[in-house]
Formats: C-alpha cells, sequence, structure tokens
C-alpha cells in the first residue's frame, strides 16, 4: 500500500490536527474552572499564611479556607490614582488585563510593569474594626522576580509578617526568604520612620548595619546579597507613593480622625 | 545598541542554556566526545534557535497571547490560546528543522553533509524549545528575542565544544572501570557547571 | 517473540534510559530537589510515555514516513498538554513548581526515542508495555535522586523532618550543594557506576 502519496500525507496531517485539537481543547475547556478554583484557594492559602492566620505546612481544605476567609475584606486599589480603593459598585467594571509600565527611574523593585488593578485585604476583628492589612509585593531578586504578601498592623506601621509564595532564588541561599525563622524576625518591625517613609533596611547584621533593636533593621540572608537587596526593594516600592503609601496615608489619617 | 550587546552577553555566559538551566542535556553528553562534531551541532543550533525563537515569538504575539487577535476585528480580542503554546512552538521547531534540512540539501549540499545527521536530534533537543519557553516567561519583544535566540544558540555551542574538549583529554585518564565513559561524564559536567555557576547574578 | 515481562522489566535496570540511553536528563536534574515533585513527574512522563507509544503503535500502518516526526510530536504534545492541565487542576502546587518543565516532557528524548525506536514497528500492547518500562527506569533514577537530595539538602524525606535541623535545634547541617543542579549530575553518575560494578557487562556499551 503506498504511503507516502501527497494526498494521503495530507489526509493524514488533517485528521490527526483536528483529533488532536479536539482532544486538547476539551480537556483544556472541561477543567478551565476547576483550575482557576485552584489559583484563587492557593492565593487565599498564601494569604492566610502570612496574616498568620493558618501554620506553615498547613493544608487546610477548601471549606475550611473560605471559612477564614470570611473575615478578610478583599477590596480592589487603582495605582493609577493615588491607589484608591475602587467603590463595591464598580468593581464589576475593573479590567484586570489594564497594566502599568514603569520607566527606569520608577523603577526601584525593578519589575518592569504591574497591573492597574490590584487586590488588598482587610482581615477584620470580630466586631468588624481592622486587624491587619495584608498587600501584595513583588520584586527582582537574584534569578527572577519574588511574589509575596506583607501584613502589616491595625496601626498600619508595624509589620505583623512577610511571605514569599513564588521565587527561583538559590536553595540554601536566597532561597531562606522561606525560611520560618528568617520570616519570624519582621514581626513588630516598623515599616516606616517617623516622617512616614518606608525605613525598612535589609541589612548585614552587626558591623556597620543596625542591630536587632533597631525597629528599622532585618537582618539580611547570609550569602544571598541580591535576594536580600529584592526584599528591600520590593517592599520600598510597594509601600512607597507609587505602591500602596497614599493608601496607607489616608487610612491612617482616618483611623487619627476617629480617635481624636 | 548597548542593551541588545548586554542581553547578548547575558543569555552567552551568565544565562547559558546548558550549563546554568540544564536544558539539552541528552544530546550535550551523546554528542560530545570529540570538538570536530561538537562545533558541528552547535554551529546547527545556533541556526535554528536563531530561526526559532524569532519566529515563536512572533507567533506568541500575534496569535497566541491573550488579547492578541485583536487585529482580526472586535469579537476576537477576548480570546487567550495561550494553551496551545506548547504544540505550536514544537510544530514550529519541528517544522524549522525540516525546512531547514532540505534547504541545506538544495543549496549548500556541502553543509549539509556536515550538519545533516545532527538537524533530526535538533528537534528533541530541550534548549530548543526551553530557549523558546524563556523567551516567553522574560516578555522579550521581536529584536529582543532574535538576540536572545542567537545569543543562546552560542551559548550553547560554546558549552558542547568546552565539554568535548575536556572528554578529549580525559580519554587519557586513569578512570576506575564501571566510572569510566559516561559516569565521569555526569561528573565532568557537575564540575564545570558549578564553574559557571560563579557567573549567577552578575548584572550588567 | 519478546515475552511482555520483559518488555516491561528490562527498562528499569538492564537498559535504564537516563544511566544507559543517556535520554531524558534535562528534566531528571531540575525536578529532583525534592520528593513529592520527583513523584509526580515520575508519573506524568511514565503515562505521556505508555500512552504516546500505544499511540503511535496503533496508526503506525498509516504515518506517511515523510512526515512522522511532526505527527509523533504531535501526539506527544497533545498529551503533555493534556497531562499539564490535569496536574494544574488537580495538583496546582505541584504544578507550580514543576512550571516549564511540565512542557519539557515535550522534548524528553525517552518519550520520542520509544515513539520513534519501538513504537513505530511493534503492537499496541507491546508498545505500550515498553513505554511503561521506560518510563518506570527513568521514574527509579528520579526517585533515588530525589531522596538523596531531599534527605541531604534538607533533612526530609517526603516533606516528613527525618533528620533533624541545626537551625531548627536538631544536629543535622544540611548540606546546600544537594540543592544546587550540579549535585544530580554528581549522584547520577554515581549510580551510572553502581549499576555498572553491580553488572559489569555493561561496561563500555555505550
Amino acid at each position: 500500500m503506498p504511503r507516502d502519496t501527497v494526498g494521503r500525507t495530507i489526509t493524514v496531517a488533517v485528521v490527526l490536527c483536528l483529533v488532536c485539537s479536539l482532544l486538547v481543547s476539551a480537556t483544556t475547556v472541561a477543567l478551565r474552572p476547576r483550575q482557576a478554583a485552584q489559583r484563587r484557594l492557593d492565593k487565599m492559602r498564601n494569604i492566610l499564611i502570612v496574616a498568620g492566620l493558618i501554620g506553615e505546612d498547613a493544608h487546610p481544605s477548601q471549606a475550611e479556607i473560605e471559612r477564614l476567609f470570611e473575615r478578610i475584606e478583599t477590596r480592589w486599589v487603582d495605582l493609577e490614582r493615588e491607589a484608591t480603593l475602587v467603590p463595591k459598585e464598580e468593581e464589576e467594571s475593573i479590567d484586570t488585563d489594564q497594566m502599568i509600565f514603569l520607566p527606569p527611574d520608577m523603577d526601584i523593585a525593578r519589575i518592569k510593569r504591574h497591573p492597574r488593578f490590584m487586590e488588598v485585604y482587610f482581615v477584620r476583628n470580630e466586631d468588624g474594626s481592622l486587624d491587619q492589612i495584608v498587600l501584595p509585593i513583588s520584586g527582582l531578586g537574584l534569578w527572577s522576580v519574588l511574589h509575596g504578601f506583607i501584613a502589616l498592623d491595625a496601626d498600619l506601621r508595624t509589620i505583623r509578617g512577610l511571605g514569599f509564595y513564588e521565587h527561583k532564588e538559590t536553595p540554601g541561599l536566597g532561597g531562606e526568604v522561606d525560611n520560618p525563622k528568617w520570616r519570624a524576625q519582621w514581626r513588630g518591625k516598623t515599616a516606616f520612620d517617623e516622617t512616614g517613609r518606608v525605613c525598612i533596611r535589609v541589612e548585614k547584621p552587626g558591623g556597620g548595619g543596625g542591630s536587632s533593636d533597631d525597629p528599622c533593621h532585618i537582618d539580611a540572608l547570609s550569602g544571598a546579597t541580591f535576594t536580600s537587596k529584592g526584599v528591600q526593594n520590593a517592599i520600598h516600592y510597594w509601600l512607597g507613593e507609587n505602591g500602596f503609601g497614599p493608601l496607607l496615608k489616608r487610612l491612617q489619617q482616618e483611623r487619627n480622625d476617629g480617635k481624636a | 545598541m548597548e542593551h541588545y550587546i548586554s542581553l547578548f552577553v547575558k543569555s552567552v555566559f551568565i544565562e547559558n542554556l546548558a550549563l546554568a538551566f540544564f536544558l539539552g542535556m541528552c544530546t550535550f553528553l551523546a554528542v560530545s566526545k570529540d570538538v570536530r562534531t561538537a562545533m558541528g551541532l552547535g554551529l546547527a543550533v545556533i541556526i535554528i534557535q536563531g530561526i526559532t525563537v524569532p519566529t515563536n515569538n512572533l507567533l506568541f504575539q500575534y496569535l497566541l497571547r491573550p488579547g492578541a487577535l485583536a487585529w482580526a476585528g472586535e469579537q476576537y480580542a477576548e480570546l487567550d490560546l495561550s494553551f496551545l503554546g506548547l504544540i505550536t512552538y514544537i510544530g514550529v521547531i519541528a517544522a524549522m528543522v525540516q525546512i531547514l534540512e532540505m534547504a541545506l540539501d538544495r543549496y549548500f549540499p556541502r553543509l549539509y553533509h556536515t550538519l545533516g545527521i545532527f538537524l533530526p536530534l535538533i528537534t528533541v533537543n530541550c534548549a530548543i524549545l526551553g530557549g523558546t519557553l524563556l523567551m516567553i516567561q522574560n516578555e522579550y519583544n521581536f529584536p529582543e528575542a532574535v538576540t536572545y535566540g542567537f545569543g543562546s544558540g552560542v551559548g550553547w555551542a560554546m558549552a558542547i565544544t568546552v565539554l568535548a574538549g575536556v572528554r578529549e583529554k580525559l580519554k587519557y585518564s586513569d578512570v576506575p572501570a564501571g566510572l569510566q565513559g559516561l559516569g565521569i561524564t555526569f561528573i565532568t559536567v557537575g564540575l564545570i557547571a558549578m564553574a559557571f555557576m560563579a557567573f549567577g547574578g552578575i548584572q550588567l | 517473540m519478546e515475552k511482555p515481562k520483559d518488555v516491561l522489566l528490562t527498562p528499569i535496570f538492564d537498559n535504564n534510559p537516563i544511566a544507559l540511553q543517556v535520554l531524558g536528563i534535562c528534566s531528571a536534574l531540575a525536578v529532583t530537589t525534592k520528593l513529592h515533585t520527583s513523584v509526580v513527574m515520575a508519573v506524568a512522563v511514565t503515562l505521556v510515555v505508555g500512552c504516546s507509544s500505544a499511540a503511535v503503535a496503533a496508526i503506525r500502518h498509516y504515518i506517511p514516513s515523510s512526515i512522522r516526526i511532526i505527527v509523533q510530536m504531535t501526539i506527544i504534545a497533545s498529551l503533555v498538554i493534556i497531562v499539564d492541565q490535569v496536574l494544574q487542576a488537580f495538583a496546582y502546587e505541584a504544578s507550580k513548581e514543576l512550571s516549564v518543565f511540565v512542557g519539557l516532557i515535550i522534548t524528553n528524548c525517552i518519550v520520542m526515542g520509544r515513539a520513534e525506536g519501538y513504537a513505530m514497528h511493534h503492537d499496541v500492547k507491546l508498545s505500550f508495555l515498553d513505554g511503561i518500562g521506560n518510563g518506570l527506569g527513568y521514574s527509579f533514577i528520579l526517585l533515588v535522586v530525589g531522596i538523596t537530595r531531599e534527605l541531604f539538602g534538607s533533612g526530609r524525606i517526603y516533606g516528613v523532618e527525618v533528620l533533624p535541623l541545626a537551625r531548627d535545634g536538631g544536629w543535622y547541617v544540611p548540606n546546600g550543594l544537594m540543592l544546587l543542579p550540579p549535585s544530580a549530575f554528581f549522584l547520577i553518575g554515581l549510580i551510572i557506576w553502581a549499576i555498572r560494578t553491580w553488572k559489569p557487562e555493561q561496561v563500555g556499551k555505550s
């Protein structure tokens, strides 16, 4: 039977393409909702870990995560307009694909660009008062961009926790950003100094740098200068004036007004 | 211009596909017995990488990326075909390899005789597909993709030539029987890779 | 006529795809820092090799030789995309850690090598067994390397602490080299040495 006639070659190619594309498309379409749900759960889990609501290695069930998340209010922030909260009724019309491209002089975290609209998370106490706020951060480390969250106490200055859910740093060196011990020292540090500037410095312990009593000092990861610098840059960018800084300032103002 | 030169140097040395990302290892180990063949294969990789990375970049920009089909009309602007990425890229690679093989055979028979046997090997070389996937991950634009494709090819070619050089010398060494050949090659590559890790994190 | 049992079992020790045929090494290096990712990768590759060999064998009489390679590629790529999608839906964390390496199964030479070298000339059942056998051979090396690297690199096996680490008050100081890619080369080199000492007839075969 001749196999290599032109007609036959084309028939086989076409039939194969049809069968394969049907299979691939069917799987993709069928699994898409589940994938989206998994991605969402994974993100929620990471937020809960940084907020200290579940343990480091905890893998709670979906129902458990949903239940814990009832305390958390998710709001969108418009980073093009001084990090204003998008009113709830306008959330539907947000274009989540819209990007802000950063010119090199503004791009201290070296991420090139980020979405215009981003989610922030308000963790509430039983009585509805603010317990902490969780903000997304990202910055270039040694090998690639680190993605994570930072949690701030209700005073919006004190750090509650910090964690990265995605990075490709060298295991054992930069990869130690995941080390619970290293991350524990962030707790209770102040992110802003008296003048309201971001003051966190990730620097060598001892020597010319600050000591661990200094509220702005974080011990750098040994042997991982670029990763440490990347974490510092990420915090300076995202808590700074082009990131969530204005939002935090306004919330602080509201809080003080409320007290007075 | 400076930007492209630094990207080129980065793709050759710092982010070397073979020694920093460990891609294309099968051929890297199998075809590094002598320097001449290694250089032939290296040349073939440079050519294919230089063609496929930019081609796949265009396909990604104008067909697959979410919203890429906006040029075809409003109603297609929402489509996200990125799940077809893998199959498209590998198709392009296989087709390019086949076309290059036929073109060389027709117009440069001498080059074809040198490179001929290596070309089919290249389709299954992870370095080629890996190059494309990394290009997409790093979101390079077209001129950057051209530079990166060419640079990463040169880097891979350089790495395989280096290994072949070491292996030629190794022939005269007294290696324990069970470790001869493949075993010692693995260990050699491990050592070269450790040396290359020193480039890690150099910012240009 | 080969016995189905031999077809399944020889690739594990006697003709191991990684140690003897030097195939499928790229992914073996990158995903073995933890046993968990090694297991996921091993299962994914074994399934892909088995199914693609069976599929190629099923249509082997219809494939025109001029487009042979690209036909095999298409089948393999479709299977890999399906595996990738399933992982994203059911094992999201693992798929995040494996990142581009799931996609690179396409260019894992074991898959292509079995399709071209075996499935093109054998029937569906034998090809499937051959595929699974080679997948298991690959899995064997992956698991050994994965266990060693996780144990000595972070003192754990499958995420469970075995050697208490010094930084958490234990006694074991982890060997950072084990977590870096070059260590996989050293380990595979040593495994080859071990296999060849155990089965000396393999010396110099490749």
